[in-house]
């Protein structure tokens, strides 16, 4: 099969599935659909594995090109401005296809366990093959806009899902939340592809970037000079775009979906909002990379500080939150802030693209373990019927397998080695070191912070109290069935062995090889770091004690401002409803209501009125209506005769 | 034989054509109205008779008009009866007054 028509297959395969499932799935195949949907993934799983084998191994050229393998134009607007359909192969497009038909698979297996017996288990399905089929036909997206849109369908799936539970209210109010703060995000993403697009002259990737990184190109002399308050068209096209990514990414100030999503169904979570679709803003900014490297650097300072503050920000709301599903999103959200501010530090080409591979590389790694955290959180919700910490601890003997992936994969984040996460964020680290110390102390703060929460999370579920499980003796279901175990065993070999990926050699800034050095000096102090995190919540959490709210109470301010989230949901709804709704949106409804309305509806009365005035002569007798024939005849004659003469 | 002046025939006509619109417009009766109406018609045959032979001799269109008009005049006739017998089987009644049920 030539390239083309295997990643072509990747992608159909989860469509086709969505369509069959979502068409006859509830009626003719709810038993069958869960094995549909995973079979289709499997087929794209093994094709996009040996895509990736075929592109990273098989290659001779030395170094890894942008190949399109498929192109169709759908949309023309003007000579060079079209819109395309086609597929874009480049190491970042193959690692996340990876990335993405492997997750989605270990969560189509795990959701055949975790959502067995429910009612919808077949619109369930063919919702996560609407999202697969999205994020694939985003990874591997040739133009602009077709990213666009692919990004817009994966917002929906993202919505579909938060919503799955749609009886409950707070489901419905966290998907609405999640599809009005992205789309807002998506907003600034369309003017961002406007304005870039205006300025290039091309939609198309690879010609778009070519355009506004060679310089003295007209288009980069005009995208550079036209400027608007301050900052260039260059400047606001890639700010612009990068909010999107923001929103998608939740990062901040754009992150408050993201915790509220977890009201989605947990394998869910796993897949869209730790694994892959979050990711999608990272991937944004790795693909315009160039741009922002090349010609506008402040841009890409703007990505940096986003991201650290993000990293930060999170990890310290992370630590006061007593959902176990939230404390792994704000962790989510953290590790997303690595990422983006690995891009951020990184320069274009050679050695100094080195956050740029850390940061593909520390996504590649975060799928696996965070995926892994998620499913594990998800078998103890399973168990246990509840979110909430209180509710748990001493899960370690009832749940074995749940109990040694879990550390795995805590392990694996708070960057201990040999576990994946402690290679990838090594190299983000070395990025930073090079690039802006104060980034990379505020890495190093978040480090401590996150092996810190990840071990809090940790023994309060499988330690601290005994276990109580006295009501589940009798009839209950376990551990999970093995649909369940097996994906976290998988996803824990991923968390271990992935950081031994020489990860540099297939993905890097420009796509040359790049040989990344392992310095033992460098990694000593985050490891010793993330060590004194562990210990700190070892002793804070390993058996119930009142250490941690002495802790809080001392702290007493700074901890309930982090419970509550730094209070940025209160400020976005007193943006929101006392200023925007009453200085602008009350305002505008009155003047609607009163003047728009208002001239229509009198526009109707008039008329209303006038026709009562004339009606009366329709009396419905036929003598009259020959009278007035009559009359008129004679009127029209007279005046004939009138003009005439 | 002294010919009738044209002037007299079409004074005629005038006369029989606002004898009928008047007793078209007064007469409730619906037969009496169709009848009104049969005379209008026949005041404009007589106008077609007469210009045709006083003013275009040699020519025959008057004449075919007129024979036109006498058709559809009994065809007209024959609907008009048939909805005034429907009229009166539902309503028993040929009032003109009464049948304003299209009103609304």
């Amino acid at each position: 099969m030539s390239l083309a028509t295997t990643i072509q297959l990747i992608v159909l395969l989860p469509l086709g599935s969505f369509l069959l499932l979502g068409i006859f799935g509830r009626k003719y195949l709810s038993s069958l659909s869960g094995m549909i949907g995973t079979t289709s993934l499997l087929v794209s799983a093994i094709l996009s594995i040996q895509t990736a084998y075929q592109y990273f191994f098989l290659n001779t050229a030395g170094s890894f090109e942008k190949i399109i393998a498929w192109k169709m134009t759908w949309l023309t607007f003007s000579e060079g401005v079209s819109i395309d359909m086609g597929i874009l192969v480049d190491p970042i497009s193959v690692m996340m296809l990876v990335v993405v038909t492997v997750v989605s698979l270990m969560v189509h297996v795990y959701s055949l366990g975790y959502m067995k017996g429910d009612e919808r288990f077949a619109t369930y399905y063919s919702f996560l093959s609407l999202f697969t089929f999205s994020m694939l036909g985003l990874v591997i997206a040739v133009n602009i806009f077709q990213i666009y849109m692919f990004w817009e369908l994966v917002g929906v799936s993202s919505f579909l899902l938060i919503g799955y539970y749609f009886e409950k209210p707070s489901a419905v109010a966290a998907s609405k939340k999640a599809f009005i703060v992205t789309r807002f995000a998506d907003l600034g993403f369309l003017i961002g592809i406007l304005i870039l697009g205006f300025e290039a002259k091309t939609l198309d990737f690879v010609t778009l970037i070519e355009r506004l990184t060679t310089s003295n190109s007209p288009y980069l002399v005009s995208a550079t000079t036209a400027s608007f308050l301050g900052a260039s068209a260059l400047t606001w096209g890639l700010l612009l775009v990068f909010m999107g990514g923001a929103g998608k990414s939740a990062m901040f100030p754009l992150h408050i979906w993201l915790p509220d999503a977890m009201e989605g169904p947990t394998p869910v979570s796993a897949l869209i909002h730790a694994a892959t679709m979050v990711v999608a803003g990272v991937f944004l900014v790795a693909r315009l990379f160039p741009i922002f490297s090349i010609s506008c650097p402040g841009a890409l300072e703007v990505v940096m500080w986003t991201g650290v503050i993000s990293a930060l920000f999170a990890a310290l709301i992370a630590c006061t939150q007593t959902d176990i599903k939230r404390v792994l999103a704000y962790s989510t959200m953290s590790q997303i802030g690595y990422m983006m501010f690995a891009l951020g530090v990184s320069g274009y080409g050679n050695e100094a693209g080195l956050g740029f591979t850390a940061s593909m590389f520390h996504l590649f790694t975060h799928a696996f373990f965070k995926a892994l955290l998620f499913l594990g959180a998800g078998a103890v919700i399973h168990y246990i019927h509840s979110n909430e910490m209180k509710d748990m601890g001493g899960l370690r003997k009832s749940m074995p397998i749940t109990h040694i992936t879990f550390l795995i994969a805590c392990l694996a984040i708070a960057g201990i080695p040999p576990f994946a996460g402690f290679f990838s964020k090594e190299e983000i680290l070395t990025a930073a070191h090079h690039a802006n110390p104060m980034v990379y102390y505020i890495a190093l703060l978040t480090a401590g912070i996150t092996a810190f929460y990840m071990f809090r999370l940790y023994y309060n579920i499988f330690w601290s109290k005994e276990a109580k499980t006295a009501h589940h003796d009798d009839d209950h279901h376990g551990e999970g069935t093995w649909s369940m175990k097996i994906p976290l065993l998988i996803l824990s070999v991923g968390a271990i062995a992935a950081g031994f990926i020489p990860f540099g050699s297939f993905v890097s800034s420009d796509g040359h090889p790049l040989h990344i050095p392992f310095e033992i000096s460098a990694a000593i102090l985050p490891v010793i770091i993330a060590v004194s995190g562990i210990a700190l919540a070892t002793l804070f959490y390993k058996t119930e004690n009142d250490r941690p709210d002495k802790l809080s109470a001392s702290f007493q301010g700074i901890y309930k401002t982090a419970y509550h989230k730094f209070y940025i949901d209160e400020i976005y709804l007193f943006i929101t409803k006392k200023i925007v709704f009453n200085l602008i949106a009350q305002p505008s409804a009155w003047v609607d209501k009163n003047i728009i309305d208002g001239s229509m509806n009198g526009l109707a009365s008039l008329v209303v009125w006038k026709s009562n005035l004339i009606k009366s002569i329709q009396s419905g007798k036929v003598q009259d209506y020959a009278l007035y024939f009559f009359l008129a005849a004679f009127g029209i004659t007279a005046l004939t005769i009138y003009l005439v003469n | 034989m002294s010919e009738i002046p044209l002037e007299h025939l079409l004074m005629l006509s005038t006369a029989l054509f606002f004898i009928g619109a008047y007793g078209f417009l007064t007469r409730r009766n619906m037969i009496a109205m169709l009848m009104s109406l049969e005379l209008m018609l026949n005041s404009v045959n007589i106008n077609f008779i007469v210009f045709n032979k006083y003013l275009f001799p040699d020519t025959i269109e008057g004449l075919g008009f007129t024979i036109f008009i006498i058709a559809i005049a009994a065809a007209e006739a024959a609907v008009a009866i048939a909805i005034i017998i429907n009229l009166y089987r539902n309503t028993k009644n040929i009032d003109a007054e009464n049948a304003d049920h299209l009103k609304h």
